[in-house]
């Protein structure tokens, strides 16, 4: 590796390729280390996803891998102290692994789902499910469910695939993007390099977005939309489509379910399912014949649009005329009422969007086969992206929000065609696309693996965990009939369900880097009580809870037991085509982390804890059939790990095979890490090009798919304009199928909410909310230098976001009397916080908005407890509910999308008003938590720098060297981390 | 006589900082490091920085323009800064037209940051000396470097590609033929100091028949 003089004189240079982990983006890195400290991070060239560049976190993982709040050793709650108070005692690894060891044995024999694993944003969700799986619990779950699972849920059941990690807009052939509400990071670099590509290249790109920050602040048109409406929104705007005729009809024809016939006769026993022959085929309306004809046999000349009686004298509707009938109340008056924005503007933007799609596209010389055996000479590019992610999501009508977006790409033909939406590997995926998950309290036994992946797909009403009585079989009442598709589960609710018992009292609780005492839950003050809540016996009331982290966070403070993981420079990691891997349109990537440094102090990759407790546990998936350990490490596993014995398929797709000649499926090679390491940590698989459209019908990409262990089927994924499942779950609400049945209680909400086409409602607790007292919708972004909670400990990424005001109209401070900079209340039917109001131009007007996770309780993350984040930056979580106020449904029901489980962050209802003359800190405040054992100092003055000049190859004096005398002596002994840097900057050694 | 700079374009940068911080993380361990932080973890952070993105909004509701804007020294062709030092710190280089400050002469004066009329020049307490930025000139000549990274770091971070580093004094580079074709401008021309970094402004690509 070449490198420049301006380290390689200085001490020893190595240079190391691994992937980020500042944000989940996981972008290639090029890391220098001088003397075997960080020197330099920069985005690897190489590779594929970020091509050399590299973001503001990024560019700060230095100070990361050196922060002071550094967890270096397990610890231990002292005797007598409680839970946040945050005093502990450093104990052996040994130690921690018996104590863990014990407990969930127990857990294991006995009643394995006391046993609960969440997990934040991690991104190792194979081996987590795998594990709580090869538990036997069904209590497992990772972030999804409060982060974005609407829009996972709402477009894999409608189109195959989704946004960010398995599909994207294809902005080379774009001519026009339309972005709804999406974070820095969804998808964070990659994103910023095709959007100013597309710029460049004269496309147009629309925001639809409450606020006009980060993407939107480069685009050429601002639609400034109430938090929660976009329903109304995309639903008029596909009513003026198909009003005008702007939709691709042969594209709906032949890859969606539009023109297939659904039954309208009440009385029949499949009313409101879709009509199939014998065969089992759909049936569409030949208009040639007159008739109803198979969808398979791709006659000509089927009609789209029409009602027609079949031959035994069933009426039928095709799906497209439901649609348009459900369309039919939304004018684009009515969704300038919902939404904010002008008819006349919803009018012109739908046009725009249908006239480019349809005229400006044009064609890609790429011959290719369907499904039904059709040659095709070229593909048809659809010139109009999109692009959504938690705009869209975080709201309890976001499913339904989602539905209306998927059928609106699809109604202007845009399914992974050029310049629209494409799919990456390892979608698109059948609809559901699996796994099957346990569906009965009998799928769970003490000793054995549970029956059925914790996460999957339900296909149909009988699919949900529930017991005979309909009741929910998991913590958090994933895929029960209060969300029946919660396919990411619900961990913002795991803890009040845990603590209340309901469905159960549960034993043990392990959390893997998410902050459930801080940003990552709702009701927060609340839930910090809950944490320490204790039964009458004198027992906790989640008995005992465990915390994996790198960070001294606030939910540390109330762990039972502290286990320090590393950075992601001090681990291996895989990013897995079983998980969410890094695909381009093009192709299947998979990428690894390889150690860069060693670990700090006592610091065990979660990786291995988790291989080191299933060996103890004797999981059947890591125990030999002699009893013995199968797997020595992580790095083992991973190698010789197969999906089932001989599959060939493993977690990384490539170097498989002996001796790594095969890519996606193949033996296991002891040598893949090696290879990996050799070729940039990653690995991509370029599809031939008749391979990387319209790959929901293209056989030979299905076929390909197939073979390599990507989908289980290689039948057509046809456009569920008309959701077929959700009739399902309607029709058991109705009453009219058998099998399962919702509770009474939920009959209902799950036949109004489980509707086969989309609809606008208001979400649920804007529902509930007396909006004349809180007028104002909140919602919360992520900035672009920081990624939740994680960067307050970055010294230098902290200075960009040192605390949050409260964004808002200046016309809100004339109504309440106070100025920009002002101390206020913002107050929601749950609580209320204070804070700095800001005054901007930049937000639609009913809409209060802040950054989120930038505020912190006092001394969390190492900071002094006088830093600005705790002092001024604010959490507007304490705002919101993790569960609506009681209904005709009943009480308890989480706060979140009806069908997905969604935490509906963005729904909450408020009022603004000033605080008083001496209330100038932001509230609540909590006490201030101490520093643990083991963390580092914090210096009162940092200065890095990797390394002075080396002895053995003296470089021209650099210009610090002038002064380094005068560099101010540290006001503290630094211990450490602290102690590193310090030599590092003057060269001292131990 | 070459002019080094960069072009900024604030057409696509969406103010990600990936800019501010690459600069810090490259430079503070580089030859015009370290940059200092009081109270890294404390009340009111501070540290030296050479760039810094400054985000205004413009305009009225709705039509509000949210402008991120990335700002360094901007090597001035007739910079301020130089005439005013007392010792000859505060120096252009003739040869590429670079600003920079030779620490061994600075004496902390401050009459350059004074005179800067962009702010752009960062004190470090610390050393009493004054920093800023240097276009990287310890990467940008390096020959052990690849050739395409012998870059400032925030131009090879940059995200959006909206940083372009070449020589303005050359019609052919592409900064030049940017600042050309694109309407580049000087930061308040009027002061006569001719500053080399150039800003490429929003353009507003409007729909067929949006006539907003």
């Amino acid at each position: 590796m070449q490198t420049g003089s301006a380290v390689t004189n200085n001490g020893n240079i190595e240079v190391k390729n691994t992937t980020c982990y500042m944000c989940a983006c996981r972008c290639g890195i090029r890391v220098t280390l001088q003397d075997g400290i960080v020197r330099y991070i920069q985005g690897n060239p190489d590779h594929p996803l970020n091509q050399g560049v590299i973001c503001a976190k990024g560019s700060s993982g230095i100070m990361k891998q050196y922060s002071p709040a550094r967890l270096t050793k397990p610890l231990k709650r002292k005797a007598g102290a409680e839970r946040g108070d945050s005093e502990f005692e450093e104990i052996t690894w040994d130690e921690a692994f018996d104590i863990l060891e014990k407990r969930l044995a127990h857990l294991r024999a006995t009643d394995p789902k006391k046993f609960a694993l969440f997990t934040g944003r991690d991104q190792m969700q194979a081996l987590t499910g795998l594990f709580a799986r090869q538990f036997g619990t069904p209590n497992y779950a990772a972030h999804g469910g409060f982060c974005s699972v609407n829009m996972a849920a709402g477009m894999i059941y409608s189109i195959g695939g989704s946004f960010w990690e398995f599909g994207g807009p294809d902005l080379e052939h774009a001519k026009v993007l339309m972005m709804f509400g999406t974070a820095e990071d969804h998808h964070s670099n990659p994103l910023k390099i095709a959007l100013s590509k597309f710029k460049r290249q004269g496309g147009r790109f629309i925001s639809v977005n409450p606020v006009r920050t980060g993407y939107s602040a480069i685009a050429d048109e601002w639609v400034p939309i109430k938090p929660g409406t976009d329903g109304a929104f995309i639903m008029a705007m596909m009513r003026i489509l198909i009003e005008e005729g702007l939709v691709d009809e042969p594209f709906l024809v032949d890859y969606s379910n539009s023109a297939q016939l659904v039954i309208q006769d009440p009385q029949h026993p499949d009313f409101g399912r879709i009509a199939r022959n014998t065969q089992g085929s759909p049936l569409v309306w030949s208009g040639k014949r007159q008739q109803a004809v198979s969808f398979d046999a791709r006659e000509d000349g089927i009609v789209l649009d029409g009602a027609f009686t079949l031959a035994d004298g069933t009426p039928v509707k095709t799906a497209f005329r439901l649609l348009k009938e459900q369309l039919a109340e939304y004018t684009p008056e009515y969704a300038e009422q919902i939404t904010g924005i002008p008819a006349a503007d919803i009018v012109r933007l739908a046009r725009e969007l249908g006239e480019t799609a349809l005229t400006k596209g044009g064609e890609l010389p790429i011959a290719w086969t369907d499904c039904w055996g059709r040659q095709h000479a070229s593909i048809s590019i659809r010139p109009v992206a999109f692009h959504a992610m938690r705009g869209l999501a975080a709201h309890s009508n976001g499913f339904q929000t989602i539905r209306a977006f998927s059928l609106l790409l699809s109604l202007l033909g845009t399914i992974d065609r050029p310049g629209g939406f494409r799919h990456k590997a390892p979608y698109p995926r059948p609809i559901p696309p699996g796994p099957a998950i346990p569906s009965s309290p009998d799928d769970v036994q003490p000793g054995k693996p549970l029956n059925g992946a914790p996460l999957g797909s339900p296909a149909s009403p009988d699919d949900l965990f529930v017991d005979a009585n309909g009741q929910p079989v998991r913590l958090d009442k994933a895929f029960s009939w209060e969300h029946p598709l919660s396919l990411h589960g619900l961990m913002h609710n795991a803890i009040t369900n845990a603590w209340r018992g309901d469905p159960y009292p549960i034993d043990t609780l392990l959390i893997f880097m998410a902050n459930m005492a801080w940003n990552s839950t709702m009701n927060t003050s609340e839930i910090r009580k809950m944490l320490n809540d204790k039964r009458a016996d004198g027992e906790y009331k989640i008995p005992f809870l465990v915390v994996c982290d790198a960070f001294q966070s606030e939910m540390v403070a109330y762990a039972d037991l502290v286990l320090p993981d590393t950075t992601y420079l001090e681990r291996h990691d895989c990013i897995s085509m079983l998980d969410r891997p890094i695909s381009e349109y093009d192709g299947p990537v998979d990428s690894v982390r390889i150690p860069v440094v060693p670990p700090t102090g006592q610091c065990k990759p979660f990786q291995e804890v988790l291989v080191e407790l299933a060996s103890r546990l004797k999981f059947p998936a890591f125990t030999n059939e002699d009893g013995s350990r199968k797997f020595k490490d992580y790095p083992d596993f991973i190698t010789r790990f197969e999906t089932a014995p001989g599959s060939g398929i493993g977690f990384l797709a490539g170097w498989r095979g002996k001796d790594g000649s095969k890519a996606m499926r193949g033996e296991p090679n002891p040598r893949q890490w090696e290879m990996y390491e050799k070729n940039n940590c990653v690995f991509h698989y370029h599809l031939p090009r008749e391979q990387q459209y319209m790959r929901n019908w293209n056989q030979a990409y299905l076929d390909w798919a197939h073979e390599n262990g990507l989908i289980g089927k290689n039948a057509p994924i046809v456009i569920q304009v008309y959701s077929e499942i959700l009739q399902e779950f309607r029709m058991a609400a109705e009453g009219r199928r058998p099998g399962k049945q919702p509770p009474e209680h939920l009959r209902e909400r799950v036949k109004t909410y489980c509707d086969p086409l989309p609809f606008y409602y208001r979400p649920l607790e804007t529902q509930r909310s007396d909006c004349d007292t809180y007028p104002l919708n909140a919602v919360t972004q992520r900035p672009m230098a920081m990624y939740h909670s994680w960067d307050s400990q970055n010294a230098w990424l902290r200075q960009i976001h040192t605390y949050n005001y409260l964004y808002m109209s200046p016309r809100l401070g004339q109504q309440g009397g106070f100025e920009d900079g002002d101390w206020v209340w913002v107050e929601s039917m749950h609580g209320k916080v204070r804070c700095m109001a800001r005054f901007s131009e930049a937000v639609e007007p009913g809409t209060v908005w802040t950054w989120n996770a930038i505020g912190k309780a006092a001394g969390a993350w190492n900071l002094d407890p006088e830093a600005n984040e705790a002092r001024k930056g604010f959490l507007l979580n304490h705002l919101i509910a993790e569960e609506l106020p009681p209904g005709p449904e009943g009480e308890h029901l989480s706060n979140s999308d009806p069908i997905t489980g969604q935490a509906g962050w963005y729904d909450v209802q408020v009022r603004v008003y000033k605080a008083e003359e001496d209330e100038d800190f932001s509230w609540p405040q909590f006490p201030a938590q101490p520093t643990v054992p083991g963390e580092p100092s914090r210096p009162d003055t940092l200065a890095y720098h990797a390394a002075r000049g080396g002895a053995a190859n003296p470089a021209p004096t650099p210009w610090h060297e002038q002064f380094a005398d005068k560099l101010a002596p540290l006001t503290q002994p630094l211990q450490g981390i602290g102690k590193r840097i310090v030599s590092a900057i003057t060269g001292e050694k131990d | 006589m070459t002019q080094l700079a960069l072009v900024i374009d604030l057409n696509v940068c969406v103010g990600c900082h990936a800019c501010v911080t690459s600069c810090k993380e490259w430079n503070t361990s580089g030859q015009a490091g370290p940059m200092p932080d009081d109270n890294p973890y404390g009340a009111d952070p501070s540290g030296v920085f050479f760039n810094r993105v400054q985000t205004y909004e413009v305009g009225s509701f709705p039509h509000t323009e949210t402008v991120h804007f990335p700002k360094s020294c901007l090597h001035c062709e007739d910079p301020p800064c130089v005439p005013v030092c007392p010792t000859g710190a505060s120096h252009k280089r003739e040869a590429d037209g670079i600003v920079l400050v030779d620490y061994d002469k600075c004496i902390g004066c401050k009459y350059c940051s004074w005179a800067c009329p962009y702010g752009a020049r960062e004190f470090d307490e610390h050393s009493q000396v004054m920093k800023k930025c240097t276009l990287c000139v310890d990467r940008i000549y390096d020959q052990t470097l690849p050739e395409q990274e012998r870059k400032p770091a925030c131009v090879m971070a940059c995200p959006a590609n909206a940083r372009i580093f070449g020589d303005i004094h050359d019609p052919d580079s592409q900064a030049s033929q940017m600042i050309r074709e694109q309407q580049g401008y000087a930061l308040m021309p009027e002061l006569g100091t001719q500053p080399a970094n150039h800003y490429l402004p929003r353009h507003i690509r409007r729909g067929s028949d949006d006539s907003a």
